[in-house]
């Protein structure tokens, strides 16, 4: 009786045993480190290789430095080295590689070979930034006008066909034709050029129109790719801030979110990241007389008048040459003649053509770099064409500071968004805080539990202890699941830890309250044991299940930090299904299953009520 | 030690009509409070910014109110946050005005008053944001309710399904009526509270509904209401004792987990209190007062289940 087959303690030994090993992770302490990344540069054995003997050469102590997939991690003692080695290794690897400081376990490297992490820490317990960020998709339908706009001139010029004008209205390009056979042309020559564009016919006062709207699926498309653009732009852009773990990803249709863990200066994060800045390359309209005109209200039509940085008014012409997505690279440096600050352009091959039709024609004339920042726009810089650039190698100078130079450079580089962005949601969390976050939930879990297994155990003896056992396990197995899962853990996480166990503690009550109610109407220990397992198993089952549909529905609904309290939750309940039923039920066969003659159960004591109070429940 | 010493079946079903009132007064009195007062919602659902700072010493409110009224961000508030040095700035959502440069500005604000202040935390969440959370929660709440009641349905019988979640929607509405009358922040952790309130509380009514429905089929000849009380008579002390042992881990929270955890500690804490009287006293009368049967629970085929060998 009470025996318990051998497969199950194998099933029940299996499972502490990698509870075991996937908690261990952490119980090692975080230590400073550097990480080596880059986007750019290739990063192999070699470059281990040259950060150890820079590190050596400079005399700075290190734990040991490894090469993964994500990059190079190098371990210090302290966090003074660390700031050391960041400024040693960032000198010698040169700005093609990121260097960023991170907290990384020191656990040892055999057990991140078999997958055991520490729990992955979330903001709010290890400090960081969040953002959500709206894609502006109107913006981005407008941009595609625009660019449409610019696309059905050129091509109506090129096959030389009459039209009256046209222009970009809200999201349609509007044409304007005289007579109807010149506007069916027009209409065959954009369909076989441009197949995404759906057409309608408009006769206004005296002109025919020819309406060009994107297509559904062409819209669709434009908005995917101006979310996809945009995260590799954030990417670029978190880059430039040199975070070791950053989380960037699309969230729902056109949102994204970006999360920058450990990030100590949350100001400038924002500030690199809150740019939303689309770069545009225009001309200049420099005919005589369009400025005064401007400057006293009389702005020409498909002109904006703007300030340059130093205030210098000039009017720019609307239509943009080049988009800030056909630059590859911008770097900072010296203009080899005149030894001025200057920035050195890459664009890429349609780009690199563009330009160098547009400077064949408009030699002597001046281009202005505008960048558009939430409907705000400002020229960064205004310079002459000398000449017609080919090739896609361009050289702005003049009139520029080297520090001028380097912020140009760093938002070119970082590139133009596809469409504005806006923060939506933003939770930061200074690492002070993160760390008392992560005490006070240790805490909140660590004396709830020691009150609970004191009382546990006066109450229930040795039937306390096994419940206090099968907790320790449960907790254990939880704290398992999270760190081989790797679910983020939050502070709500914590607390529904804590949660879980005093719930948890529910399916333990109910058993040995049901053993000792057998043992009172005078069931032997055997059969009160068996009993009392068996008819609580599926009450915990039943009761188990409803806790879980609200776990699972915060899950699908809860965002963040209650997401991350779902997580806990849900898990916490499996692990505590199989602990209170299947781990303590194991211990109590293995102390008496053996025994034939039981004479007793060590439940504390079990109160027995007189005859008479008896007769209802035997009734 | 047995806590627990009940000589007799406790009557719980005599006094069944005064709990109901009991509750259905609580019920009105939550409503009228949600009604009058209605909730303090946080920045997660009405949008805005929300920023604890921390000082080197004692916070001066009036000074940190001062430095941030110039800034003329509308109707802010500035709040004691656990402890003496720490305080929480509370402003409203701006047109034109973007999360960052309003935590800047305040922060700059503040530092140019006294440079030991220190930025903490940040919290934004602009209007789209904080409807979209309002309407998940909703839809969360609707979700749970109606998994239970399917749940329970299946499980049960379709009187105890709809009595567990009578009983237990009405602590929902308890515990929002205490966050109305206190004007306590309503937050996110706060709703993940209560949803897992909701789901504790019902795995409370099952537990009585299960032994309600054993002993119709071990008293054979005893009255509905002789049935219920010995259901809810055998499981109350396991009822004290689990929610007891709940109740522990909440107030742990409460005192070790800070601020932050403080409104969601107390949501529990009020839903584990009022689940124990919910599930144990309301629910079961509900089912009674349905006309709940011996025969709508014990199905002929049903006779040869473990239960019934126990007691021929």
């Amino acid at each position: 009786m009470n025996r318990y087959p051998a497969w199950k303690y194998v099933v029940i030994v299996v499972a502490l045993l990698l509870g075991a090993l996937y908690t261990l992770p952490n119980f090692f302490p975080d230590v400073p480190a550097v990480q080596v990344s880059s986007t750019k540069a290739k990063i192999d054995t070699a470059t281990l290789g040259t950060i150890e003997e820079a590190l050596k050469a400079a005399n700075v102590a290190f734990r040991g430095a490894a090469l993964d997939a994500t990059g190079i991690k190098v371990r210090f003692n302290d966090p003074d080295t660390q700031l050391k080695a960041r400024d040693v290794l960032q000198t010698k690897l040169g700005d093609n590689y990121i260097v960023a400081l991170n907290l990384l376990s020191s656990s040892p490297q055999w057990l991140a070979a078999i997958g055991a992490l520490p729990m992955y820490l979330g903001l709010d317990l290890r400090g960081g930034v969040h953002f959500l960020l709206q894609v502006d998709m109107k913006a981005a339908l407008d941009k595609a006008a625009d660019r449409y706009t610019a696309d059905l001139r050129s091509l109506l010029r090129k096959e030389k066909i009459q039209y009256g004008g046209i222009s970009r209205e809200g999201g349609n390009v509007v044409m304007r034709f005289r007579d109807d056979a010149e506007r069916n042309k027009a209409r065959a020559v954009i369909m076989q050029n441009f197949p995404d564009l759906a057409f309608r016919e408009a006769d206004g006062t005296g002109d025919l129109r020819l309406i060009a709207t994107l297509k559904p699926e062409a819209q669709k498309r434009i908005q995917d790719g101006a979310v996809a653009q945009n995260i590799q732009i954030l990417r670029n852009r978190v880059n430039e801030l040199g975070v070791a773990e950053p989380i960037i990803q699309q969230q729902g249709a056109e949102r994204v979110v970006v999360q920058l863990p450990g990030v100590q200066d949350t100001a400038r994060a924002k500030d690199i990241l809150g740019r939303t800045a689309t770069l545009e390359i225009r001309m200049v309209n420099d005919d005589p007389g369009v400025l005064e005109a401007a400057l006293a209200g009389h702005v020409p039509i498909g002109s904006d008048l703007f300030t340059e940085r130093g205030g210098q008014p000039l009017v720019v012409r609307r239509q943009v040459v080049l988009t800030g997505d056909r630059i590859n690279d911008a770097q900072p440096g010296f203009d080899q003649r005149t030894n001025e600050p200057a920035v050195h352009i890459n664009l890429d091959g349609a780009g690199a053509n563009i330009f160098k039709e547009v400077t064949r024609e408009n030699v002597g004339k001046r281009m202005a770099i505008v960048l558009v920042e939430k409907g705000k726009a400002e020229v960064i810089t205004a310079p002459v064409i000398r000449e017609e650039i080919g090739g896609g190698r361009v050289q702005i100078s003049g009139r520029m500071t080297t520090r001028e130079a380097n912020d140009t450079a760093l938002l070119m580089r970082a590139g133009a968004l596809a469409a504005p962005m806006e923060i939506v949601e933003e939770r930061t969390v200074g690492p002070s805080l993160g760390a008392e976050n992560i005490t006070k939930g240790f805490d909140s879990v660590m004396y709830g539990f020691i009150v609970l297994a004191i009382f546990m155990c006066v109450y229930y003896q040795l039937m306390g202890v096994i419940s206090t056992f099968a907790l320790s396990v449960n907790l254990m197995l939880l704290v398992a699941l999270l760190s081989m899962l790797q679910a983020t853990l939050t502070l709500p996480g914590i607390a529904a830890i804590a949660l879980t166990l005093g719930m948890a503690i529910d399916a333990n009550v109910l058993i040995n309250e049901r053993i000792r109610e057998e043992l009172r109407w005078g069931a032997t220990p055997h059969a009160a044991l068996t009993a009392g397992y068996e008819h609580a198993w599926r009450t915990i089952v039943d009761s188990n299940v409803t806790t879980l549909i609200a776990g699972l529905a915060l899950l699908i609904f809860g965002s963040g930090p209650v997401r991350g309290f779902a997580v806990v939750h849900c898990l916490g309940i499996l692990t505590s299904l199989f602990s209170a039923v299947f781990v303590s039920r194991g211990v109590v066969a293995m102390i008496y299953g053996g025994r034939k003659k039981l004479e007793r159960i060590s439940i504390g004591q079990v109160w027995k009520p007189g005859v008479a109070a008896a007769a209802p429940t035997k009734a | 030690m047995e806590f627990f010493r009940i000589k007799r079946d406790i009557p719980f079903m005599r006094h069944a009509l005064l709990f109901n009132v009991i509750s259905v007064v609580t019920f009105v009195l939550a409503v009228i409070f949600l009604a009058t007062r209605g909730l303090n919602f946080g920045v997660d659902f009405r949008g805005g910014t929300v920023i604890e700072v921390q000082y080197a010493h004692a916070v001066d409110f009036n000074r940190v109110r001062t430095a941030i009224d110039k800034l003329q961000l509308g109707e802010f508030s500035v709040q004691a946050f656990g402890r003496s040095d720490t305080a929480l700035i509370r402003l409203p959502l701006k047109e034109g005005v973007s999360s960052a440069q309003l935590s800047e500005r305040v922060m700059g604000a503040l530092k140019a008053d006294d440079p030991s202040v220190t930025q903490q935390r940040v919290e934004f969440v602009g209007p789209q944001v904080g409807k979209e959370l309002y309407e998940n929660g909703a839809l969360a709440l609707l979700l749970v309710c109606f998994g239970i009641v399917a749940y329970l349905a299946l499980r049960f019988e379709w009187r105890f399904a709809v009595a567990t979640i009578a009983a237990n929607l009405h602590d929902v509405v308890i515990i929002l009526g205490f966050f109305a009358l206190f004007q306590w922040e309503f937050s996110l952790p706060v709703l993940a509270a209560v949803l897992a309130v909701l789901g504790y509380s019902v795995n409370e009514s099952v537990v009585i509904a299960d032994r309600i429905r054993e002993n119709f089929r071990k008293m054979r000849k005893a009255s509905v209401t002789t049935v219920i009380n010995n259901g809810i008579t055998s499981t109350i002390s396991r009822t004290i004792i689990t929610h007891g042992s709940t109740l522990l881990m909440v107030m742990s929270i409460y005192f070790f987990g800070g601020e932050t955890l403080h409104h969601f500690a107390l949501a529990l804490a009020i839903g584990i209190c009022f689940g124990i009287y919910s599930s144990a006293l309301v629910m079961a009368a509900l089912v009674m007062w349905m006309g709940v049967s011996r025969e709508d629970l014990v199905k002929p085929e049903r006779r040869t289940s473990s239960a019934d060998k126990i007691l021929p």
